[in-house]
């Protein structure tokens, strides 16, 4: 990213989420179902060096902390516990605005080794939005006690997104977390997620409009996804779009897209 | 929609038994969480206790207890099993 690129970025950061970047810094986003040890892994890559208030405007806690690892500084934001990030709550919106608008080197998502099923949802629907994701299975302690056992290089081969086994209580695969951020967050590895295919009407449906959809968003977004949120008719997210990326002469070409 | 004659109502089902969901018959925001929530075409269900009222019940999905009202488990349409 070129000096101005970076300058931009973290005005956007600042301004939109309240979030205060040094130069330099690599931004990494922490999304995860509820209870599944987010928080616990928050804390143990970061530590003491922690900020928590508010995202602005809204009731949401926004915690941010930073840790350094070879020479590297990262900064973490953790952010709330969501099933989907399909915008039902107010949760769910900051979690997919930031992920979506916020550019975060690399997002973190945390799943439940006990119940990998549900969280995997989850997962799912960040690999839409952005390639830049690494998996982490947390509570593999507990998953231990309860006999069940992970094929995590399948998982790995199967999502097409590095896979981090942890067990954040007791430090467990932490150091190797930290490594797969740092190569994601300096371009070293650039995953390709596995991509859901829907079926041929909605495929067909996203064939039409691609190529309008590209135009309008430029690289901003991944435009697949955007598409995707024009079919399912989410107004909120069209709303997102404008407030964000400056794009308010679009916004009502993009629903007339939508239609 | 599948309706076969086999197909009933979630809220229909009683205490203790279990079934397959078969379809929803929801729309935007309810049917997205329902589906966030695991609980997809295929997805078995069991039936776990009532509340004192009748409404809401617990049912568990894919181990977890989930508390659905009968208005909205009355548009999840399931097989017996």
């Amino acid at each position: 990213m070129n000096h101005s690129a970076t300058k931009e970025h973290h005005k956007l950061l600042s301004e939109h989420f309240g979030i205060t970047a040094i130069p330099g810094q690599f931004t990494v986003a922490l999304a995860g179902n509820p209870n599944v040890g987010k928080s616990t892994v928050f804390n143990a890559l970061t530590g003491l060096h922690q900020h928590t208030g508010n995202w602005p405007g809204k009731t949401v806690d926004n915690a941010q902390g930073s840790f350094t690892y070879l020479d590297r500084s990262f900064l973490m934001v953790d952010l709330p516990g969501t099933y989907s990030i399909l915008a039902h709550t107010i949760e769910e919106q900051v979690a997919r605005d930031f992920i979506c608008f916020g550019k975060p080197d690399v997002t973190l998502v945390v799943l439940d080794a006990t119940c990998l099923e549900r969280n995997l949802n989850l997962a799912l629907q960040v690999m839409e939005i952005t390639p830049k994701i690494i998996v982490c299975v947390n509570l593999m302690d507990e998953a231990e006690k309860k006999n069940i056992k992970i094929d995590l290089s399948a998982l790995q081969k199967d999502l097409g997104v590095p896979v981090v086994a942890t067990a954040a209580r007791s430090g467990m695969g932490l150091d190797t977390l930290r490594q797969k951020l740092h190569e994601m967050s300096i371009g070293l590895c650039t995953p390709t997620p596995r991509q859901i295919s829907y079926s041929s009407e909605v495929e067909n449906a996203i064939q039409q409009l691609l190529p309008n959809v590209s135009r309008l968003i430029g690289s901003n977004l991944n435009p697949r996804w955007v598409t995707l949120r024009l079919l399912d008719g989410d107004q909120a997210f069209i709303k997102s779009i404008s407030q964000y990326l400056n794009l308010d002469l679009h916004s009502t070409r993009l629903q007339e897209v939508a239609v | 929609m599948n309706t076969a004659i086999t197909t009933i109502p979630l809220s229909t089902l009683g205490i203790g038994s279990a079934c397959q969901i078969v379809s929803l018959n929801l729309q935007g925001l309810l049917r997205r969480r329902i589906l966030d929530l695991g609980m997809v075409p295929g997805t078995p269900v069991q039936c776990i206790r009532k509340s004192p009222a009748g409404d809401p019940v617990a049912y568990m999905v894919r181990d977890t207890l989930i508390a659905l009202r009968s208005e909205d488990a009355s548009q999840i349409y399931v097989n017996p099993m």
